[in-house]
């Protein structure tokens, strides 16, 4: 079965970005350009993973990744940051919501997939 | 894995232009003071996302400039600022220099890069914290490979690494390691993938059955990775987990066994298809080598014989992942060969291994862009111009309606299969309704074109704001009606007049504070722009509450250029008629923003031009309105038949201010060449289309026809036709393609029965009526009397 991602960002770029390498590497991607479409998503079917962007209106990224810990079925899914922080103070903030890890922006599409790959467990 | 980025760049400039506009606006609704924090967060969140995409693409001007305005934004963010005019005007500016930087990438021109560096120093003087260098991964690379991704770079190794054999890796988890996604299954998969991996569990830690948490990480590894890797390769891997494990990474010496398991020995595991592994992992990494970290997993030797058998979810998960318990130590010393090689040419080796490592940076998979190329693909890109965008209900309503055309379409083909005339009211039926199905099409097909006046109106906020200050003085701007919709080509030839306007009710309307409160007025003035429709029209009101139009002032400088006589007592529309007039200011002191006289008369001979018109009231020291009347859509007109002798003509419906039956005893001659027909106390000059087109006319008696008195550039003149016929609405097809612009006529159009009717254009009748006559036609009543 293909590994079903959820992406969230609202630029728009940025998700096809996105959409585009995860899909050419056969996963299935959902796409919400909010926080807050995100959990709602969420909360209709498991994704495998969920890759977030932090800058988002309605719903920021951390608390989108508070906000799914406390699903029971989120509680132990892989969920990535989008930031452009290297800060490593930042990256505790990320690791103390819940995010499983963090994709710096920019990055290039190997990158993405060697992250996604590094903490999805299903193959595409 | 070469991507062809091209969409997603166009998609990004798009994205990121309509971004800044968002952000301009953002700014200018920013009041001064403390810091309203959704604004400044959204402000941010544009700078922030450039920053993000344009990385992809490797922009390094934008990227260096969006972080440092992102930077002073965040600690705006922080509530370590507060909101000054100087710190808005400079944030515009950046705005300004975003765009401008994107505009040069788009189209592949030159940045001007001193104006950046200006902005940016600018905005790093207002910094509070100095400012780091944005990460920029692969910032050495070239912007030729703009439209290509670089397939990843291993890092160097250092020197002193190149001794290293491998890692020994000492990894033990916080139980509490699995609450965060993190799965060290997935870690140990991605090691695998950079060497050779022996994997050494330790399974003492799992509690008895009963005891057992599924959740909870029980188990730690210490882990040897074979291979040339700089420390950092290894680092990254496990740079999730940090902190919820103890980590220690070693090195392995060369020569030396293993530093956990003296008694297996580890150049054994080096699997035959070593290198062809490798070559996998770094040409491709668009499929996983699961299969192959599997093996090498599997094949790992095992210190702990004990199996452990727990039926609980997530620990099973990792007891699979760990190697087969009973792989036979010999197994291990099967390929002695292979091994004593490896260990005691290990010069020999180093080649093979940076020729591996460096084959992905020398063999991306799509060359780079030739530079005139890339170029080239940039213009073809900028497409702005021609496209627009179309709201989906919109597009629904088309697909709707055509829906319906196509049951009518089927209805009446029905009806025409065997007609008798019972079925007549079926056809009847049919044909109303397939009238009505074409009515509703043509008018959604309209509404594609239709844009809502916003995107005209929205430059606007950025303007008032610019040139209050400029010129000290405090403005208010309203918008009202903004999601009124009308051409799109009226549109585009609307916002230079409305610029014009603006301008000129900011400059000459609005007065200094000061000056506001001396005549009890608030200090801040009030610039309104209005849209709404009325009658089948558009309208555009720009009203101010300034200093209105001084009409004795207009008087005097009339009487100063001779446009009047010093004992002309000219109406108040006359006076402000004279605004209109090429070359006409009362400006004392000339300004770049206005007052060199050019501007009104090009104003209103665009909008005239777009069928519209334009009038203003003004009272003084209250303000000053204009309105302007614009028709909806260039391409259809409500059109009025009119018939001369065989041929049929069409006139506006706008334009016709009444049809009058002529009483003979009306008709004045003027000076024997002009007849002129006495409407009320008007005088309006008789035009016999007859005569100016040539054509046979049903009669030259003018009692026997009939007079329509229409409209344009502000004066009035009569037609005498045969017979008004009915009025339609009348698609306009453009005659310039094909003939050259015929004064008086404004294009034609294709009647009912397939005959051409030519449209008649009011204002050029009107000239051409000058040209035949030498009489200038009078603008109004008072001036007539002087003329006869």
């Amino acid at each position: 079965m293909a590994c079903n991602i959820l992406i969230s960002d609202d630029s728009i770029s940025m998700r096809k970005m996105l959409a585009f390498t995860l899909t050419e590497a056969r996963y299935q991607v959902t796409q919400a350009d909010n926080g807050l479409t995100a959990l709602e998503l969420a909360k209709t079917q498991t994704f495998d993973l969920i890759i977030t962007d932090v800058n988002m209106p309605k719903l920021d990224g951390l608390s989108l990744v508070r906000e799914l810990r406390t699903l029971s079925q989120y509680k132990y899914q892989p969920i990535l940051l989008l930031t452009t922080e290297t800060d490593p103070e930042k990256k505790q903030e990320a690791k103390r919501a819940g995010a499983t890890g963090w994709i710096i922006k920019p990055f290039n599409p190997d990158k993405l997939l060697a992250a996604v790959r590094k903490v999805l467990n299903c193959s595409p | 894995m070469a991507v062809d980025m091209t969409e997603v760049r166009q998609l990004f400039f798009e994205e990121s232009f309509e971004n800044l506009d968002n952000m301009e606006s953002n700014l200018l609704d920013l009041s001064i003071g403390p810091i309203d924090k959704e604004l400044v967060n959204s402000i941010f969140r544009v700078a922030h996302s450039i920053k993000g995409g344009a990385g992809i693409f490797k922009f390094e001007h934008i990227i260096n400039f969006a972080h440092v305005t992102e930077t002073l934004l965040d600690e705006m963010r922080k509530a370590e600022h507060l909101v000054t005019q100087p710190l808005i005007d400079l944030l515009l500016r950046s705005v300004d220099i975003m765009r401008m930087i994107l505009t040069s990438l788009q189209e592949g021109t030159k940045v001007d890069e001193q104006e950046v560096l200006d902005c940016e120093n600018q905005l790093k003087s207002f910094l509070k914290t100095p400012i780091e260098v944005p990460f920029l991964e692969g910032h050495k690379s070239t912007s030729s490979t703009n439209n290509t991704i670089i397939p990843p770079t291993i890092p160097p190794i250092d020197p002193a690494e190149m001794l290293i054999e491998g890692w020994h890796i000492n990894f033990k988890p916080y139980p509490t390691l699995l609450a965060t996604g993190n799965d060290p299954i997935n870690l140990f998969r991605e090691l695998a993938n950079l060497g050779t991996l022996e994997i050494f569990p330790n399974s003492q830690q799992i509690p008895s059955f009963l005891a057992l948490e599924p959740q909870t990480c029980y188990l730690s590894w210490e882990l040897n990775l074979h291979g040339q890797l700089p420390k950092t390769v290894v680092e990254e891997i496990f740079e999730w987990v940090e902190g919820d494990c103890d980590l220690e990474i070693t090195p392995l010496k060369k020569n030396l066994p293993s530093q956990i398991a003296p008694n297996l020995h580890p150049i054994s595991l080096v699997p035959s298809g070593k290198s062809s592994q490798r070559e996998e992992l770094s040409a491709s990494s668009q499929k996983l080598n699961a299969e192959a970290s599997s093996t090498s997993l599997r094949s790992a030797p095992i210190q702990l014989g004990q199996p452990v058998e727990i039926k609980t979810e997530k620990v099973e998960t990792e007891t699979q992942s760990a190697p087969p318990f009973t792989l036979p130590l010999s197994s291990s010393m099967e390929n002695p060969t292979l091994s004593i090689e490896a260990i005691n040419s290990p010069i020999p080796s180093l080649p093979l291994h940076l020729e591996t490592l460096s084959l992905p940076l020398e063999d991306p998979v799509k060359p780079p862009l030739d530079s005139s190329l890339d170029t080239h693909t940039h213009r073809n890109n900028s497409s702005e111009a021609t496209s627009i965008r179309v709201g989906i209900d919109k597009i629904d309503d088309l697909i709707n309606i055509v829906g319906e055309l196509v049951i009518t379409q089927s209805m009446l083909d029905q009806v025409g299969e065997d007609f008798d005339n019972s079925k007549l009211i079926q056809l009847r039926d049919g044909l109303s309704q397939l009238e009505r199905n074409t009515r509703e099409l043509q008018e959604s097909v309209m509404r594609v074109r239709m844009l809502p006046i916003s995107y005209s109106f929205n430059r606007f906020p950025r303007l008032v704001h610019d040139l209050s200050v400029q010129l000290g003085k405090k403005v208010e701007l309203k918008l009202s009606g903004i999601h009124t919709e009308l051409d799109k080509t009226v549109l585009e030839k609307m916002s230079d007049p409305l610029v014009h306007l603006v301008r000129n009710a900011l400059d000459h309307g609005i007065e200094i504070p000061l000056q506001r409160q001396l005549v009890g007025k608030s200090e801040t003035g009030l610039l309104h722009l209005h849209a709404f429709h009325q009658g089948g029209n558009i309208m555009i009101q720009i009203s101010d509450d300034g200093a209105g139009i001084d009409l004795e002032k207009i008087r005097q400088k009339a009487i100063q250029q001779k446009l009047i006589a010093p004992e002309d007592r000219p109406s108040e529309e006359q006076l402000y008629e004279l605004i209109f007039q090429p070359g006409f200011s009362t400006a004392t002191q000339v300004s770049d923003l206005s007052g060199r006289g050019v501007g009104m008369d090009v104003v209103r001979r665009n909008i005239r031009s777009l069928g519209g018109a334009i009038e203003v009231q003004s009272t003084l020291n209250k303000g000053t309105v204009f309105k302007i009347r614009l028709p909806l859509t260039l391409a259809i007109l409500d059109g009025q038949l009119v018939r001369v002798g065989q041929e049929i003509y069409i006139l506006s419906l706008l334009s016709i201010i009444e049809s009058l039956r002529i009483k003979p005893q009306l008709v004045n001659l003027l000076a024997g060449k002009a007849e002129v027909y006495k409407l009320r106390d008007d005088y309006i000059p008789i035009l016999r289309l007859y005569d100016l087109f040539q054509v046979t006319p049903g009669t030259t008696q003018l009692d026997q026809g009939l007079l329509v008195i229409v409209e344009g550039d502000g004066q009035k003149i009569g037609l005498f036709v045969d017979e008004l016929l009915s009025q339609q609405q009348i698609v306009i097809k453009s005659l310039e393609t094909n003939f050259k612009k015929i004064q008086g006529i404004s294009g034609a159009t294709i009647l009912g029965d397939g005959s051409v009717a030519l449209i008649l254009d009011v204002a050029g009748l009107i000239q051409l009526f000058h040209g035949r006559t030498q009489i200038t036609v009078p603008r109004s009543a008072s001036f007539t009397r002087n003329l006869i």
